[in-house]
């Protein structure tokens, strides 16, 4: 006598699959944590006097109104495409040119905004102003910019870590964002 | 005629035996990759793009802040703070630092990295007063997400 095989119908298998595949596809949000990574300055001091002398030479000035308008070293900038070589420019003077700055670790792009400047105007600038420094410390490790940024974020791995320190080398990356005027708000 | 005969049918069919599998495996993935949110984010989230992108080395190390003006109408019309899953004031932030704090251990706590999530119309003034409260706790290391700009999908 012929037994009947206890089976699972397994047709609608890659149906059921499927439909869960697609359930998963909708509600994924892969996450992106990226971003520009900056470090704050301490908790200002009460007790101490914040009375730092720079060289006007050394200080490169971005200044963004509440309008989003653009003013660079005092004169207004529209278009912002040459700004990165300006920076760059300016941060590897080593003091050829007498009114740039001194040297790359005394030069300090001071990033001045409004209350009223819109967050995508900031990072757009600070976006430019971050990629003239990784340009420049891609170019002094050797690597390419994206490689060079690439191993800032693994500095547990000791052969990115050496690139790291290569590419920083000598050149901090002194971007300065100051308290925001009051204009708008 | 029937020298000329098809010696024999090509079949052309894919072989769907191992579908199930291919479909599998995929769904595993998605499984695995998926995150589902467990918090309701009331803010606008229109986030701004970048080109100077770093990821973040360790990701239980972070926590976000959402800035943006409110979803919802009842909430007015102001850019509001959230965190977790409640507005809070900038007046709370180094109180909420501190709680984040005392979630790591102990010697990694000054590596707390606070991702700020900013709608990209938001205005600067808030963010400001954000980040000095963050210099108050003690967490100074920010990122402020954005989106990767050769990425054209998005936005």
């Amino acid at each position: 006598m012929a037994r009947a095989t206890p089976e699972i119908p397994n047709a609608s298998m890659a149906d059921i699959a499927f439909l869960l595949l697609t359930f998963f596809l909708v509600t994924t949000t892969i996450n992106n944590d990226r971003g520009l990574s900056i470090g704050l300055p301490p908790p200002p001091d009460p007790n101490q006097d914040v009375e730092v002398k720079m060289q006007e030479k050394n200080i490169f000035k971005i200044q963004v109104n509440s309008t989003d308008a653009l003013l660079i070293e005092g004169e207004p900038m529209e278009d912002v495409s040459g700004l990165k070589d300006m920076i760059k420019k300016f941060v590897t003077n080593k003091g050829v040119d007498p009114a740039s700055s001194e040297s790359p670790e005394k030069a300090i792009v001071s990033f001045k905004t409004d209350r009223g400047t819109s967050h995508k105007r900031f990072v757009e600038i600070l976006d430019i102003v971050q990629g003239a420094y990784y340009d420049i410390y891609a170019e002094q490790a050797g690597v390419t910019n994206k490689e060079f940024r690439e191993a800032a974020s693994a500095l547990a791995d000791p052969e990115k870590k050496a690139i790291y320190e290569r590419g920083k080398k000598d050149i901090p990356m002194n971007i300065s964002i100051a308290e925001p005027t009051k204009v708008g708000n | 005629m029937s020298k000329f005969k098809k010696k024999a049918e090509v079949k052309q069919e894919i072989p769907t035996s191992s579908m199930p599998d291919v479909v599998f495996m995929l769904l595993f993935f998605f499984m695995v990759t998926t995150q589902l949110r467990k918090t309701s984010i009331e803010v606008k989230q229109q986030i701004p793009r970048a080109g100077q992108l770093r990821k973040l080395e360790r990701k239980t190390l972070v926590t976000n802040l959402y800035i943006g003006e409110p979803t919802k109408a009842v909430y007015g019309k102001e850019p509001k703070i959230q965190a977790n899953d409640v507005f809070i004031d900038t007046n709370d932030i180094i109180r909420w630092v501190n709680e984040e704090k005392s979630k790591l251990a102990e010697f990694e706590r000054d590596q707390l990295t606070i991702s700020l999530k900013v709608d990209k119309d938001t205005k600067r003034g808030i963010i400001a007063d954000v980040e000095t409260e963050l210099r108050k706790g003690n967490a100074r290391k920010i990122l402020y997400t954005a989106l990767d700009n050769a990425d054209p999908k998005k936005n």
